[in-house]
Formats: C-alpha cells, structure tokens, sequence
C-alpha cells in the first residue's frame, strides 16, 4: 500500500469535477437536477446526500466485485444502494427526526439517482475500495456543485431569494421589477444545465464532437 | 470458482435477499420504538406548530400538555363521545375516513392561549405526489382561522413544497370558514387575480397548483366533517 492521496486518485477525485463531471458530460442525475433545484436549501442536502451514499455504495460493491455474478451484477447494485438508502432513512427517522422529515422525498429519489448505478457499473465493479470511496466523493461533489450552481440562478432570479433570505429589495419590485417564474419551472434548469455545458465544452475542446 | 454458473448465482441471490432482509428486519424493529416516540413528538410539535407557538429550545411535549387542555372525540352531529385526554390524540384519521360519516370518530384539541380558546382541527388529504395534512386553528366563534400548519410527505420541492412555508400558512390567518347566513364554504386557494364568489380566498402557490387545489379540497372535505361542531 502506497500513500493514500497518490497522483492516480488526485485524479479519480478532481476528474468528475471537472473533464468528466457526472451530469454536463456523462448526462447523468439530470432528473433530479431539474426536480430539486427551484430552490438552494435541497440542491445542497441532495447534493451531500448523494455524495455520502454514492461513496459507500461504491466501496460496498468494490469490496464484492469479485464474488458477484455477472448476470445479476446490476440487481445486486440495485439491492445494496437500496439497502443502504433504506437503513440511513431509518437511522434518521430514529435520531434526526427533524432532518428526515426535511430530506422526505429526496432519500427516495437518491435510489433513482443515475449517477450511482453509474458509477458503481463503471468504476467499483472494477477498482479496489479507497480508490471507488474516492471516486464516489468526487462524483458525487462533481454532481453537488452543478445543483448548487442551477439552484443558485433559479432561486435568486426566479424568488429574489437564496436560502430563502432577501435578496433582491423591495424597493427593487416597487420600481417593476419581477420575479422571472419561468425560472421555478423545470425548463429552465434544463436550459441552464444547457448553459453550463456550453460553457464547459468551449472552455474545453477535446470535450466537443467532430 | 466459477461465479457465472448458475448454481453460484442462484444461491448468490439468495444469500444476498436473506441477509439484506435480515438487516432491513433488524434495523426496522431495533429503531421501531424510538421511531414512534418520536413520531408522536412530532404530531405534538405540528398541532402547536398551527397555533404559531414558538417552539425553540422549549419540550415540546412539556408545552403541549400545558397549553393544549382538552382532546374532544366528536361524531358529525357535533356530540361529544370522549374528553379522555390521549383518546382523541390516538386516532388515526386516514382510518376514520374510510367509514361513513355518521360512524367518524373526530378530533378536536381545544388550547388555552392567554385565556381565550382556540380550536384545533386535524386535516388530511391528496397533494400531486402524496398525502398533504396539516392543523387548522380557530378562533372561538369557530369561524376565524386562528393560524394554520400544512405538511406533506412527497411534494415537489419549491413548488407543491412550499405549502409547509409560514408565508403560505400565514396568509390564512383571519380568514373566515364560514360565509354570512352562517354556512360553512370553507376557503378557496387561487391564482392571484381571480375571484371566488362566494367565500374567502389566498393566493395559489405558482407552479405548485395542484397541491393548491388539493390545500383547497382537504380545507372543504375535513373541516367539513365538523359544520355541526362549528355551528354550535
């Protein structure tokens, strides 16, 4: 064993960041990008949530790789992201009640989540624990700051709030400006994932199609 | 070994559904007790949560005892068939409302909030994605609402969500359920601009319109059930 932070998972952690983030260039948990992201406060609890289970769905499966039967490798994710969205749900219930009771319909929605079915095909079927615990945290925050950033747009342009404080002024209505309500709808953060990968791709070439 | 024979996966699979069953099994019951005492705290936290007290760094259940002093079991001809404190509390009203009307077993919790009386009524109903419920307090003449509490299990958030906001809930405050002959119309949740005829109204929630319509519903339905308790 080689020290734990080595260059390759320098890589594996910053690559989904980045070059290869989960949702402007895989195109994945573009679902939940839309449902969740009307306001800050969820984007950045779903966004911690997925990270905390895709991590250690990840090193799960990657401790089994080896053992699990190749025709019935996709079920056995399945079961395993089930079961442990199943026992932190009820781990919450138990001991952070108020919490659970916030997060309601994202722990279900963290099970759909394409990025961990995803990850736990491409990579933890295929690489040992700490690298797939790292590529699991680094997915997963490549996906968290995506939400945060269409949250950050369609909560202060389509509310004038963000984490539900103030910010545009009153005094700023009072002179005709509105709400943009186009921007609570889940249009508009598909056109603004749409502007994100714009971005993203002009800012790096090799990511664009001949 | 050869993990593609079909032996291998047969057992595998049913290894792996034992074991996750075992460990969801044991989680489940382990938690059950904590889970419902705590299910019961928040129930206490929502009912006083309509009557817009303020909770922080206060036992909930210490309040709760204190301020609220009364659980009425009522049937829809407004008459009492219990004051036993915890009786009313225990109902479950998803239950109840499968019976007919007359056979309905209704909670009132009645609070003292600086010596004036106020009337709290539980309701329950369908949003777009899940049931909604929340507490509905009236004032004594049991006609002015009083404050409001509403949750839900599954709405979307930002939009059907934002029915668990106070700006939502506040808005009902000092609006009337019932219209001036006396009958109860309930009250209506619309687009701004519109116009109900016939009864008071608030402001929809944009884009979260059919959770608004079922607030709306819910209102009429349960509050409904006590016309002859809030005539009385």
């Amino acid at each position: 064993m080689s020290k734990l932070i080595s260059d390759k998972t320098k890589e594996i952690f910053l690559g989904p960041l980045g070059k290869n983030n989960p949702v402007t260039v895989q195109v994945l948990g573009i679902c939940s990008s839309l449902a969740v992201t009307s306001k800050l406060e969820p984007a950045i609890v779903m966004g911690l949530s997925v990270t905390i289970i895709v991590a250690f769905s990840n090193v799960i499966i990657s401790l089994l790789r080896n053992t699990i039967p190749n025709r019935i490798r996709i079920i056995v994710q399945l079961v395993v992201v089930a079961a442990l969205v199943t026992v932190v749900s009820e781990i919450l219930k138990a001991f952070a009640y108020d919490v659970s009771v916030q997060l309601s319909v994202y722990i279900g929605l963290i099970i759909t989540n394409c990025i961990l079915m995803g990850r736990l095909e491409a990579f933890a079927m295929g690489n040992n624990p700490w690298e797939s615990f790292v590529d699991g945290l680094g997915n997963g925050f490549g996906y968290a700051w995506i939400l945060v950033a269409i949250a950050f747009f369609r909560e202060l342009l389509g509310s004038g709030t963000l984490l539900s404080f103030r910010i545009i002024p009153q005094s700023a209505y009072d002179a005709g400006y509105s709400n943009n309500g186009l921007m609570i709808l889940p249009p508009m953060a598909l056109i603004l994932v749409a502007c994100i990968i714009w971005v993203h791709r002009s800012r790096n070439k090799e990511l664009q199609e001949k | 070994m050869n993990t593609n024979s079909n032996n291998y996966t047969l057992i595998y699979a049913i290894v792996m559904v034992v074991v996750v069953a075992l460990l969801l099994a044991l989680v489940s019951s382990g938690l059950k007790d904590i889970q419902t005492k705590n299910v019961e705290l928040d129930k206490k936290k929502q009912i006083l949560s309509s009557l817009k007290v303020d909770l922080t760094n206060k036992d909930a259940a210490e309040v709760y005892n204190n301020l609220i002093t009364k659980e009425l079991t009522i049937n829809s001809d407004a008459k009492t068939l219990s004051e036993i404190k915890g009786e009313a509390f225990a109902i479950d009203i998803i239950k109840e409302s499968a019976k007919k009307l007359e056979d309905r077993k209704l909670p009132v919790y009645v609070a003292q909030i600086e010596s004036k009386t106020k009337y709290i009524i539980p309701v329950r109903g369908n949003g777009l994605w899940g049931p909604i419920w929340g507490y509905i307090a009236l004032d004594e003449d049991k006609n002015t609402i009083f404050g409001t509490y509403f949750s839900h299990a599954s709405e979307t958030p930002g939009l059907g969500a934002e029915i668990a906001l106070p700006t939502f809930q506040d808005s009902f405050i000092g609006k009337h359920i019932l219209n001036d002959s006396n009958e109860f119309v309930s009250i209506a949740v619309m687009k701004a601009g519109q116009k109900s005829d016939d009864k008071e109204q608030i402001d929809a929630i944009a884009g979260g319109t059919i959770t608004s319509k079922g607030v709306e519903k819910m209102l009429l339905n349960c509050i409904g059930q006590y016309e002859a308790f809030l005539k009385k």
